[in-house]
């Protein structure tokens, strides 16, 4: 692009999260509040990388015991048996059940490693200072955010088939430590998503005309 | 106390934006109902502008608060094998897993099937009757402030395709039935998301009594001794 883009960081302006409103910090400060809303204000989203870091590799580690640990357990009167999240999408699997069972499968399965791996490349194209892409890494970053709900299908699955099939003596389905670690995945990736802050993959491209100060 | 020095000097020009995805300054067209801007740089839509955008989500949120109390009192899903019945509401299945041991899930299963849609219906039920108003008073854009947060843990949509998931699960081993709260749940998602295509939150921050205004006012009050300086 020709046309010399100005940001509000250039500017010493701050733009409000809360209201969308435009105002300038007293001279040399970095916090204000907003004069509409009443929050406070910063440039960036405070320590956004190392939050979003934080968040993402717990969620990291996380994925293994949610994929390794089996997530329903089910009794019955031969006795009991265990079910990752992949056994489940294998038992969905049929003639006609496919479409669901690929849905568990892109939902619980593909969509929190993607996610994970989407972010991790944001964080480290952001603190190398890449200026190429941007445009197709804040596209990925909404991407991410819109999807990562998604990932929470299983956990209601399992949640309603535990509620719903309490046949004692016959059977009885209930939830396994899989799950915890499952819940905890999806709801540290949204946390990872919300903390980012999607303007600093801008920033080093800003930087780079000189314009502040 | 009110410090003036907390608050940041707004700009004189209204107009001047900065793209909350991108932070490039622009200037906000202004548009037509129906019409959206979208920012240059990252192609965000940064606003899109409805007719009657205080109207219809009010209308629209009273009919989904009425769902949202059949949806949470009659039954979701039932069974039968063998002579055994049962059934669940949505609240049941959270408190199912409460009881069997595994309250962190069950408190976020609640949390975002029933709290959070319950909270953000009320929120905006609550945004909308303020922002009628001549002057919409602060609290409106206080709540509008938490509905933003509320809005992205509360999960209907993903909950009822879990749900309808679960049900062909179950089918391979007992008859399952449908109760009235899937359907109720159904019409909900179409609802709210209905609400939030024809709701516009500039409206309401464009009319609502500023923050840095009202702390001002308890000094407006007193005896002018500050003012003549």
């Amino acid at each position: 692009m020709s046309v010399t883009a100005l940001t509000a960081l250039q500017q010493d302006l701050q733009s409000c999260e809360g209201c969308g409103l435009l105002s300038r910090p007293a001279h040399g400060s970095h916090e204000g509040r907003c004069p509409r809303c009443d929050e406070e204000l910063t440039f960036r989203k405070p320590a956004s990388l190392q939050r979003t870091w934080a968040f993402l590799i717990g969620a990291a580690i996380c994925y293994i015991p949610a994929n390794l640990l089996p997530v329903l357990t089910t009794t019955t009167a031969a006795g009991a048996e265990s079910d990752t999240i992949l056994q489940g999408v294998v038992l969905l699997w049929s003639p006609t059940g496919w479409p669901l069972s690929l849905i568990v499968l892109i939902a619980s399965i593909i969509i929190p490693i993607g996610k994970i791996a989407a972010l991790a490349y944001l964080l480290i194209t952001v603190q190398r200072g890449s200026i190429t892409n941007n445009r197709q890494r804040v596209l990925l970053y909404r991407m991410v955010e819109f999807i990562g709900r998604w990932s929470m299908v299983d956990v209601f699955v399992d949640t309603f088939t535990a509620s719903l099939v309490q046949l004692q003596p016959l059977m009885a389905v209930e939830p396994s430590a899989g799950l915890v670690f499952f819940a905890a995945v999806v709801v540290l990736t949204m946390l990872a998503a919300e903390s980012f802050d999607p303007r600093l993959i801008w920033d080093s491209a800003s930087s780079g005309e000189g314009l502040h100060g | 106390m009110w410090d003036p020095a907390m608050y940041n000097s707004p700009l004189s020009d209204s107009s001047l934006i900065a793209c909350p995805d991108c932070d490039l300054l622009q200037r906000l067209p202004e548009i037509a109902p129906g019409e959206s801007a979208r920012c240059p740089r990252c192609d965000v839509e940064l606003w899109r502008r409805h007719a009657h955008s205080l109207d219809r989500p009010l209308a629209l949120t009273v009919a989904a608060a009425i769902l949202y109390v059949v949806a949470n009192s009659v039954p979701m899903l039932g069974l039968t094998v063998v002579g055994h019945e049962a059934f669940t509401t949505v609240f049941g299945g959270a408190a199912h897993l409460w009881s069997a041991g595994w309250e962190g899930v069950s408190a976020l299963v609640f949390f975002t099937a029933v709290a959070a849609p319950g909270l953000q219906i009320g929120l905006m039920l609550a945004i909308l009757l303020g922002a009628r108003r001549a002057r919409p008073p602060r609290w409106v854009g206080t709540l509008l402030r938490y509905y933003e947060q509320v809005a992205t843990w509360s999960m209907i949509e993903v909950m009822i395709l879990g749900v309808l998931v679960a049900l062909i699960k179950i089918a391979d081993y007992a008859k399952v039935i449908p109760g009235l709260a899937l359907f109720v749940l159904g019409a909900l998602i179409f609802l709210i998301a209905a609400i939030e295509a024809s709701f516009d939150p500039r409206e309401v921050w464009d009319r609502v009594e500023w923050a840095e205004k009202a702390a001002r006012q308890p000094a407006a009050g007193e005896p002018m001794t500050e003012a003549a300086s």
